[in-house]
């Protein structure tokens, strides 16, 4: 296996809708930034692959318009996964491991805004069976809140701490979203979204976008003093059927995690795309994670949530905490599908 | 050339292998004929933004003007303006006002429009050069019969009344030719 | 193909492409081709490593991220999933991400599917329901290649019936394919030259249909690529090259009618495979030609005729069945077109070639094969090379 790092990574500041701006607005000044940060240009990059979703920007072929923000000429390697951009961090991945590139682009981006997020993501499910009935994404979730309280594994009042916790860190987080929180007796006061759920257990919806570099070797260290290391990457899925599957644990992390060596050394932080307070008390027990690394120090989804942006920001902000020393290992997820049916693990290491 | 037989066996199933347990339909299901489509109203709402540059070019065409985005490196004129030059992947260094009069790089003739705001057919689709810009838009071309028009002619755009100007590309009803020498087509292949 | 691991196609497997499969399921569609090729590489679906899947936009099912609700159907559970989109090429592309998951080392067998359900929706209204302050294609998908394909005749002078004879032979083909979703026994020259007109120069009978379908390839490292040969007896298809390019839809320069971006990818899918003469070193193509014309436009595009001269090609029977260059044996995307599964159909007829499972529009003797897929304003391009010998 080829040594492969994140050498650079750029976010947008992530808002409840960016109006002024379409997609290739919002996100060629974040590609540019990841290249300015190690003075990089597209003719340094082999392979670019990005995550996006056609109906999330309520377009066909939507994708097709942000390769201009790349600058694609002479034509270049590309490809695009329609999910969330740790997945197209995967391809990339690929691509340098089998020796067809030393170095890749790679960025996802998302405007929700222009639909009503929760009902989208009802597209998501079973055609057939799941789909007609039209369960928004948040009710989805909430079935698997449910499940959790009811098994004891967690309370309304410990998803509010999730909640509080995550908001309040992300004050220090200057592409946050929401930042700051009430108190948790506030939170619970407040009246329920899609019981057990609540506005303060569901992430924020957003517009944003992330760009990542990638470089092997040499490469790496020529582009970064303290390269995050990729020294584990894997990601399973699980069924689809929420009656086939106990919701409240997560076997495709725990697979993962396991393929991906999670637990080979200390874990010092973790960055988990877990949208829902509920769901992070799962991926923290699937992950194995101890009571000695810090979860989120980003705020995490609860604080700004770029659909297909999320997942590859969680990627972003473990690396940019090994880069600058706070770290020296770390664990970023991302998730896919309702009630975390898809899962990504990344295990990064800095050197030094 | 014999009948072909589509319902013929291609492949025989072997011996299935895979882990999944059988599956047992219980007898007496009915017997109706099986279910072979269900249909699933969907409808979902959108509010779209033409992003800031998009924006600029919609208000010139409220002007019954056409702009471009120019690229910072080459100064080529990019049109619909998307506000970043897509060769360079770097912001348009400005727009400017190019036309209104256009040059066909290519066209065809259209016998089966699309969508309610095709004209009647057959009609002739073109992709024509504005004047000072690098590559072309999209246009339909009335007033001369269709066995005429050819590539490097020269058109103006034809344009609804001024009370009927909104934001949008529908305020130019059709392009028609305009009485200047054709261009040579081969100056115009990395312009369409 | 330095430093990457060897990858072979095992199997393949593909659905009965038909405008309406009322018969199946969307995950239906997918299991038929899937346990095809599962089948053919004596292989079940336990000894998948990993899943990779692509289609077109998810308009034309109504199911986002599909990927998602197929997990289970696809024996993707528990294991590595991915879902590519790359607009038309995407079939192949996603054959392209399926080989680098065995050349990087992550897996040892993948299974790889594409497919389309057209039948869902309305296919048109999928690929480009109007968006707001964007200019409306009131010409639709053909009214978009019409016009580069005019440029083309007015740069090569070449007759006007070379579309014709391209829809005509591709037709004739697709009777010999079994999976073929069009099969016209009664197309002539004339029936198509008097098929309506829809986009000057392309008659109805020149364009390719909306169809349900899926391909499903199983790819596998050297080892286990040998073993699945040696239990069905089938020779692996052994890919000597996989590439991928892409180009702004607007670029001043841009050549529409033979783009740089596909000129490249052959350049380097040939580099890789140690081909330096591809029209002489190439036994059979499949290339994607939804509109007849772009037989000619791609031979020259992908090198095998010079620029201009691509339709001396088609007109010379080159690209026929007993020709020197045969090109799309299985009737190509003019015969089934499901978008999705158009690119990794032209992938898997070509492996079906060099191991000899054709039927009866098998060249006799296929060594080497190119499979080209592309897609958007003709600007996304994925190939690759597939031989009968191990390189």
């Amino acid at each position: 296996m080829r040594d492969v790092a994140i050498v650079s990574v750029s976010q947008s500041t992530h808002q409840r809708s960016l109006d002024h701006l379409n997609e290739v607005e919002m996100i060629q000044p974040v590609i540019q930034g990841a290249f300015e940060q190690i003075d990089a240009t597209i003719r340094d990059i082999d392979f670019v692959c990005s995550g996006s979703s056609d109906y999330l920007a309520g377009q066909a072929f939507s994708f097709v318009m942000s390769l201009d923000a790349v600058g694609a000429w002479p034509p270049m390697a590309e490809s695009h996964v329609e999910m969330d951009g740790a997945w197209a961090l995967y391809e990339a991945w690929l691509k340098i491991q089998s020796g067809h590139a030393d170095t890749a682009l790679v960025f996802a981006y998302s405007k929700a805004s222009p639909g009503d997020l929760p009902r989208v993501l009802s597209r998501q499910l079973d055609p057939y069976y799941y789909g007609p009935l039209w369960p928004d994404s948040v009710a989805i979730a909430g079935l698997q809140a449910r499940a959790m309280i009811d098994a004891g594994l967690t309370s309304e009042a410990a998803m509010a701490e999730i909640a509080h916790r995550n908001r309040t860190v992300a004050l220090d987080n200057p592409h946050a979203q929401v930042k700051g929180s009430a108190s948790i007796e506030e939170l619970l006061a407040q009246p329920y979204l899609s019981d057990p759920l609540r506005v303060h257990d569901c992430p924020p919806i957003s517009d944003g976008g992330v760009a990542v570099i990638l470089a092997a070797g040499d490469k790496a260290h020529q582009w970064s003093k303290r390269p995050a290391w990729i020294r584990g990457l894997d990601h399973r899925v699980d069924s689809h059927n929420f009656g086939a599957r106990d919701l409240t644990t997560s076997p495709s992390i725990s697979i993962a995690a396991d393929k991906a060596g999670v637990a080979h050394g200390k874990v010092d932080i973790a960055e988990l795309c877990t949208p829902f307070t509920h769901q992070e008390t799962i991926a923290v027990k699937a992950l194995g994670l101890g009571d000695d690394c810090v979860v989120n120090p980003s705020g995490g989804p609860l604080a700004a949530n770029p659909m297909m942006a999320a997942g590859l920001i969680r990627l972003g902000e473990v690396a940019n905490r090994i880069m600058d020393g706070t770290a020296d290992r770390g664990v970023a997820h991302a998730t896919s599908g309702h009630c975390l049916q898809q899962n990504l693990i990344a295990v990064l290491e800095g050197e030094g | 050339m014999p009948p072909y037989d589509n319902d013929r066996v291609v492949v025989e199933l072997t011996n299935p292998g895979w882990s999944q347990p059988e599956i047992h339909i219980p007898a007496g299901g009915g017997d109706g004929e099986p279910v072979q489509r269900i249909r699933v109203p969907a409808a979902l709402r959108y509010r779209y933004n033409p992003g800031t540059a998009p924006t600029e070019f919609l208000l010139a065409l409220a002007n019954k003007k056409l702009v471009g985005g120019v690229c910072p490196e080459t100064g080529d004129v990019y049109v619909p303006p998307r506000g970043v030059s897509p060769v360079v992947g770097r912001p348009t260094s400005g727009t400017v006002e190019i036309g209104p009069n256009g040059t066909v790089t290519t066209f065809c003739v259209v016998h089966i429009g699309f969508g309610v705001n095709a004209p009647p057919t057959p009609f002739v689709s073109a992709l024509i050069l504005p004047d000072g810009a690098a590559v072309s838009l999209y246009g339909t071309i009335l007033e001369i019969p269709i066995e005429q028009v050819r590539t490097g002619m020269r058109l103006e755009p034809v344009w609804v009344d001024d009370d009927e100007l909104t934001t949008s590309f529908e305020n130019i009803k059709y392009w028609r030719p305009l009485d200047e020498p054709d261009v040579d087509p081969d100056l115009l292949k990395g312009h369409m | 193909m330095s430093g990457a691991n060897r990858v072979a196609v095992v199997g393949i497997g593909q659905t009965k492409h038909a405008a309406i499969r009322g018969d199946v399921s969307l995950p239906g569609l997918l299991r038929e081709a899937a346990q095809r090729a599962l089948d053919d590489a004596h292989l079940t679906m336990d000894d998948i490593d990993a899943v990779i899947v692509g289609k077109a936009p998810d308009f034309f099912e109504g199911v986002m991220m599909p990927e998602c609700y197929l997990a289970e159907a696809i024996g993707a559970v528990g294991k590595p999933l991915l879902r590519v989109h790359t607009a038309g090429s995407v079939g192949g592309s996603t054959a392209n991400v399926a080989a680098s998951h065995i050349e990087a080392g992550v897996a040892e067998r993948v299974l790889t599917i594409a497919w389309e359900m057209q039948s869902c929706s309305e296919a048109m209204w999928a690929l480009s329901f109007q968006i707001p302050f964007q200019q409306q294609l009131v010409a639709g998908a053909g009214g978009y290649f019409a016009p580069f394909i005019r440029e083309y005749m007015r740069r090569t002078n070449a007759p006007d019936d070379i579309g014709i004879l391209v829809a005509l032979k591709d037709r004739l083909n697709a009777l010999k394919n079994p999976y073929a979703h069009l099969h016209e026994p009664d197309i002539t020259y004339d029936s198509v030259k008097e098929s309506f007109m829809l986009w000057e120069p392309i008659r109805y009978s020149e364009t390719c249909p909306s169809s349900d379908g899926a391909i499903a390839m199983v790819l596998a490292s050297e080892s286990a690529a040998e073993a699945s040969a040696a239990s069905s007896g089938v020779p692996p298809a052994w890919v000597l090259g996989t590439s991928m390019r892409s180009e702004p839809a607007m670029a001043a320069g841009r050549n529409q009618v033979s783009p740089q971006a596909g000129k490249d990818c052959a350049a380097d899918v040939f580099r890789q495979a140690g081909i330096t003469n591809p029209r002489a070193e190439i036994d059979v193509v499949e290339m994607y030609v939804p509109f007849s014309w772009y037989e000619p436009m791609w031979l020259e595009n992908l090198g095998f005729a010079e620029e201009g001269e691509g339709w001396k090609l088609t007109e010379a029977g080159v690209t026929h069945m007993d020709g020197d260059l045969p090109v799309n044996c299985s009737g190509g995307v003019l015969s089934t077109n499901p978008i999705g599964a158009s690119g990794m159909l032209r992938f898997g007829e070509a492996a079906m070639q060099v191991r000899g499972q054709a039927g009866a529009h098998q060249i006799d003797g296929a060594k080497k094969a190119l499979g080209h897929a592309y897609g958007g304003a003709a600007q996304f391009f994925a190939m690759w090379v597939v031989g009968a010998d191990k390189p």
